[in-house]
């Protein structure tokens, strides 16, 4: 009887040795990288709106503060979108031919909401409240980035829950002072850490045993 | 083992010896495998052949697929602002409207939790004295109504698609001829009405048409049998020392029950073992959770009730009475009742029961003016509702004159008599005869197939209104939401028939009350603020009536109006008749939640345990012991087995129905169970249970004797709830009486057994900073009810699983409510209630075996549950004594019906398929109420979080609060002697903690 594996078959064993665990190690690569990636996370990625929507033209360059247009962010979990008569307050007035604004036009016309996808998107079963973050001294900035400077709205953070747990393990890191928190251009001092201890207690942050609780978030 | 080596065995037992199904008590080889699988009978059984080999293979895969599955991309969520936002709409937070539900004519006041023009949620409404907070089970579920996919949705004629337009202009095409007859041929079907606006539009009805007749037919609150009485009567319970029922089921019947139960209520939650209790007598046929909340309980038949009655007039001393009949146990009985009447002459009271007939509610009277409680614990006043209050007699004249052809146009509103009417007047031949048939409902029912027009109705939900509550106190019923599906007012109807149809029900029912205001309505209304101010303007009026949801000045029970007067009552001159006085008896007695088979279509309703069988998903015929043993069938299950089906004959006619011993019921007594047997009702309630309506007369639409019963030797498979997570008999409840209490407080913890110290644990004892949540019920105070799992089943997002994966134990219902029989199985001695929901145990067995840690401990004590962590073990539901975990064996909740959507909490997560979930302490209630409060710089008051059963439950049984603050509640109630931990013997150490029942038995009823 002749033999089944030839030879060269011993190589191969041989080498998968090496080989299997490689790839195993390297599907496992993939897979993790994968998963904090900002293909996965949709970090820094342009969406497609019903108009082309310029955060850095409103906030930034005529310096509307945030709670013109998201109205409920200090008295609710939900910030707000604006309503389309928020929209036609000024568009009433100026720009009132111009085309890129026909769909708010046509909004308010045909009593017909606008659908706007949304950017900063948490999981359905994550309870995440504006309200307290804006009160502890938690700057808009801190979250969603520089949105005076953005053309085109994009999700500034990873939003994984390792990043939400980064401040809730050390909220000294981020606090600002209350009358910051609308403030684009706030810039951390040098002693944060110091500012952000000091904070922390005179707003009564809660304990990081209690940030890091499930249920604070999840429920 | 057979009824007698059972009452041999509890003879021997030393102590109090508690049972929660005659199963348990019979302690069959069968219901111990049962008792002692890990898992129930097929609960984790594999049914299809999967070998080890493909087992691996799925294993293998699924293993592969989780793991790539976790960087799968979230799917695109659109956010859709307002054009023009309301008034007062914060985006993510709700807004309470008051308004009230109409049932039997009366009306439940409530607060509706509304989430951007979704209501998700009633509560009861605090102000007002019908409610004072709570609400009933009916309430509670009537949200799941509204959204129910299965309503009508289009007006039909004769099965063609019409509009409202075509309706309204049909309607005075057919009325039109009726006018030279004076209306002869008009005929008026509806249920008990109280609404002033809509009396009112029929009032204009019938001066415009006075030949026609109105008639009422309503199974349930309308139906009376030897006679309505002449006056209503509205106790006071809270001023109430001995209470005496007749066949009444206070507790429980109708919307007054809310009221009343918390009345009674207070008269039980005793602070010091010094305080009175008051003593409840119940005399009644059928086992009800108001003879369970009884000292003293009398089981008879309800044909004999009338004779007791008389039996105790005449002890309490009153001459004149005829029929008095008490032998026996029953004459020590009513000696005992009447020695303690006449002991608190002016604070007690004798209630007479709806189904009992007229000439009961005079003894009762009778009995109240002689003792003085009239005007103290009761007042007697004129009927409330407007329509005939004679519903049988009305139905039968009503059917009469259909037969007779003189019928040409027949308006039904809202009711459902093809289904419901009694079996002798054979209803739907006669409605053949009737030339325009006219039909207003929720549903598309088996009245509606019969019907010419079929109109669909508007939820309560979705139009204005005003009602009555039982205290005469008139609400405002506003819309929370457009009508869903173009549903359509009773007022609009009848507004149409009278040629002012074009109005919408806002306008309708303000135009009533702006003429009541200048006084020019026929019912003359005092309109006055809670401070007794009069409005200046009509407008002030009506914001302020919306507002608060009644008008205060219309109550009977807060003290600014007098009931109207009623003449003076009279003693019977004889005793009632009953067609038949030998043989068994039949009882007629109506679903607690779905009533006739309205509510068929609510799988809230549906799934919740019945009270005491705990039957869920059917009806059934309740027997006692010694009446199954007579006719020779199984008086308990074998292990999981099936229920003896039986022939009940009456009159002629028969029914099969699967009998199920409840203990309490008297012997000699079937108890037919209304509402099961819908034909027509939707995709949930259509086939659910069997339909008795076959067997109800029109004279006796309660009870009669001279009924059959035949075995049939089949069976039928119920899913009761009652076996379900047992404790085997580790003490969980604990009941001591008054005397004893007083005597030695001690009592009640001397009951368990020792309970290890916090130290002796190998975990350190935690210090808690912050809050530390807890909860106490109180046993003495819970009636039974089941509002408070209705009620979380609205708050949670819980999902309805059927019949048969509740036979399976899989019912997802977050609290339970456990019920004890105390003593011989035929004549319970007592009956103890005990709301189960998870104990968030200090020292959570649960925990500590999660191998993925998605339960654990927050830093409140809270025994947190993170769904999206779990991957399913399912451990700690193994590894939980209290058995309160659930496990979304297959995906139950509803993501696929977009109609349901809009109801649920967006606060709380929807579970999905192979994930645990148990109670949270309603832990988005907390989170809500702690970042208001640290935003508005302030600690979170005592009583500020209300969790969903502690908000609802008419008994104020639930306290919730922080055991950190020595001033609140919670830690008040649990400083009290009466306070044990369930299974505390364990060392979980829960912080859920119960105080036990204590009984005030009469010294001379031994």
């Amino acid at each position: 009887m002749s033999q089944i594996f030839p030879r060269s078959a011993n190589a191969i064993a041989k080498s998968s040795l090496a080989v299997v665990p490689v790839v195993v190690l390297l599907l496992g690569w993939v897979v993790y990288t994968l998963m904090y990636s900002s293909w996965a996370t949709k970090q820094n990625e342009v969406v497609e709106q019903p108009i082309q929507f310029s955060h850095a033209h409103h906030a930034g360059g005529e310096g509307f503060d945030c709670r013109y247009c998201h109205t409920s962010v200090e008295q609710s979990a939900f910030a707000g979108i604006p309503p389309t008569k928020t929209c036609m307050n000024c568009h009433s007035q100026i720009w009132t031919n111009a085309p890129m604004l026909e769909p708010v036009r046509a909004s308010l016309r045909d009593n017909k909401p606008l659908e706007w996808t949304r950017v900063n998107d948490l999981p359905d079963f994550v309870y995440f409240s504006h309200k307290i973050h804006i009160h502890q001294g938690v700057g808009c900035a801190t979250c969603h980035g520089r949105v005076d400077k953005m053309p085109l709205m994009v999700q500034a953070a990873p939003l994984l829950m390792g990043w939400c747990l980064d401040c809730h393990r050390a909220p000294e890191k981020y606090l600002r002072p209350r009358d910051e928190v609308f403030n684009m251009a706030y810039e951390a001092p040098a002693n944060q850490l110091e500012l952000g201890r000091q904070l922390k207690a005179e707003y009564h942050v809660a304990s990081v045993e209690h940030l890091t609780s499930c249920s604070v978030c999840h429920r | 083992m057979n009824l007698s080596d059972i009452r041999n065995r509890l003879a021997g037992l030393e102590g109090r010896a508690y049972w929660r199904s005659l199963e348990e008590l019979a302690d069959t080889p069968a219901f111990n495998e049962y008792l002692h699988r890990e898992f129930p009978a097929n609960a984790t059984e594999f049914t299809d052949p999967a070998g080890r080999r493909q087992f691996l293979k799925l294993m293998g895969a699924s293993l592969a697929l989780a793991g790539v599955s976790a960087c799968t991309r979230q799917p695109e969520e659109k956010l859709v602002p307002y054009v023009q936002q309301p008034e007062n709409v914060v985006p993510g937070r709700p807004l309470f409207f008051a308004t009230a539900m109409p049932i039997g004519g009366r009306g439940m006041p409530l607060l509706a939790e509304n989430h951007m023009g979704r209501p998700t949620k009633l509560e009861g409404n605090p102000d007002h004295p019908a409610s004072l907070g709570a609400t009933d089970v009916l309430a509670q579920a009537s949200v799941l109504t509204l959204y129910d996919p299965d309503r009508s949705r289009t007006i039909l004629y004769r099965g063609e698609v019409k509009t409202w337009a075509s309706f309204t202009s049909a309607l005075p095409l057919a009325l039109g001829p009726l006018r030279t007859t004076g209306g002869a041929g008009l005929r008026l079907l509806t249920e008990p009405i109280s609404s002033p606006s809509l009396l009112d539009q029929i009032d204009t009805l019938l001066a415009a048409f006075p030949q026609a007749k109105w008639h009422q037919w309503d199974p349930v609150y309308g139906a009376v049998q030897g006679g309505a009485p002449a006056a209503e009567a509205l106790y006071r319970f809270d001023r109430a020392d001995v209470v005496v029922t007749l066949d009444a089921d206070v507790l429980t019947f109708g919307p007054a029950a809310v009221r009343y139960t918390k009345d009674f209520s207070s008269r039980r939650r005793i602070g010091t073992p010094q305080d009175e209790l008051n003593r409840l007598y119940a005399i009644e046929p059928v086992a009800t959770l108001t003879g369970a909340n009884a000292d003293h309980r009398l089981a008879v038949k309800a044909r004999e009730v009338y004779g007791i009655a008389a039996a105790l007039a005449s002890a309490v001393g009153l001459s004149g009475v005829t029929g008095a009949s008490a032998s026996g146990e029953a004459a020590k009985f009513v000696a005992a009742v009447a020695d303690d009447l006449k002991a608190h002459r002016g604070t007690s009271v004798v209630v007479a029961g709806d189904t009992q007939p007229a000439a009961v509610h005079a003894i009762a009277r009778a009995i109240n003016d002689a003792l003085g409680n009239t005007g103290a614990t009761v007042t007697y006043a004129a009927p409330l509702v407007a329509s005939p209050l004679d519903g049988g007699a009305s139905l039968a004249e009503l059917v009469k004159d259909m037969q007779a052809g003189s019928v040409d146009v027949l308006l039904i509103i809202g009711s459902n008599p093809v289904f419901t009417a009694p079996a002798d007047l054979d209803f739907k031949s006669a409605l053949d005869k009737v030339k325009t048939r006219i039909h207003l409902g929720l549903y598309y029912d088996e009245t509606a197939e019969q019907c010419h027009w079929h109109v669909p109705e508007a939820h309560y939900l979705e139009s204005w209104g005003d009602v009555r509550a039982f205290d005469g106190t008139v609400s405002l019923i506003q819309p929370l939401i457009a009508p869903l599906y173009d549903g359509r007012a009773a007022i609009e109807v009848i507004a149409s028939a009278n040629g002012v149809g074009g109005q919408s029900t806002m306008d309708l029912v303000k135009a009533y009350w702006t003429r009541a205001f200048s006084g020019q309505t026929k019912t003359a209304w005092t309109l006055h603020d809670r401070q007794g101010r009069a409005f200046p303007t009509v407008d002030q009026f009506w914001r302020h009536a919306l507002h608060d949801g009644f008008v205060a000045s219309t109550s009977w029970l807060a003290g600014t109006a007098a009931a109207p007067a009623t003449p003076a009552g009279t003693l019977p001159t004889a005793a009632p008749a009953t067609a038949s006085a030998t043989g068994i008896e039949i009882i007629f007695r109506p679903d607690p939640y779905l009533l006739d088979g309205r509510n068929a279509n609510n799988g809230w309703l549906q799934e919740l345990p019945r009270p005491l069988s705990k039957v869920t998903w059917d009806n059934v015929a309740y027997i006692s012991a010694n009446t199954a043993d007579r006719y020779h069938v199984p008086i308990w299950r074998d292990g999981n087995g099936e229920q003896p089906l039986m022939e009940i004959k009456y009159q002629g006619r028969s029914v099969t129905l699967p009998v199920w011993v409840l203990p309490g019921t008297a012997d000699d007594v079937v108890v037919v169970i209304l509402g099961g047997g819908r034909e027509k009702s939707g995709r949930v309630g259509t086939g659910v249970g069997h339909n008795v309506f076959g067997l109800r007369t029109s004279n006796a639409l309660w009870f009669d004797g001279g009924a059959d019963l035949t075995p049939t030797g089949k069976g039928y498979y119920i899913s009761s709830t009652q076996n379900h997570f047992l404790m085997e008999g580790r003490h969980p409840v604990r009941v001591v009486d008054a005397e004893e209490y007083r005597r030695t407080p001690a009592v009640v913890a001397e009951l368990g057994r020792e309970v290890p110290k916090p130290e002796d644990s190998l975990y350190p004892v935690h210090e808690y900073k912050g809050h530390r949540w807890g909860m106490a019920i109180d046993l003495n105070a819970c009636t039974g009810c089941g509002t408070c799992i209705v009620a979380c089943v609205a708050e949670n997002n819980i999902a309805v699983v059927g019949k048969m994966q509740v036979a399976k134990t899989r019912e997802m219902h977050w609290l339970r409510v456990d019920t004890y029989f105390e003593g011989d199985p035929a004549s319970p001695s007592g009956v103890y209630h005990q709301p189960v929901p998870c104990q968030q145990c200090e020292n959570a067995p649960c925990e500590v075996v999660c191998p993925v840690a998605a339960t654990s401990h927050s830093d409140e004590g809270l025994n947190d549950m993170v769904y999206n962590r779990c991957v399913g073990t399912r451990y700690c539901s193994n590894n939980c004594p209290y058995k309160v975990r659930r496990f979304n064996f297959f995906l139950y909740s509803d993501f696929s019906t977009p109609e349901l959507w809009a109801q649920r909490n967006p606060d709380v997560t929807i579970r999905s398929r192979g994930v645990m979930e148990k109670c949270t302490y309603c832990v988005q209630r907390i989170n809500l109420a702690r970042i208001d409060a640290k935003t508005e710089e302030r600690p979170i008051r005592d009583g500020e979080i209300k969790t969903a059963c502690e908000q609802v439950c008419p008994a104020d049984a639930i306290v919730f609060g922080d055991l950190n603050d020595p001033a609140s509640r919670v830690v008040k109630l649990k400083a009290q002697q009466r306070n044990y931990g369930l299974l505390e013997d364990l060392g979980t150490r829960p912080r859920t903690s119960y105080l036990a029942k204590v009984k005030n038995p009469n010294p001379a009823l031994g």
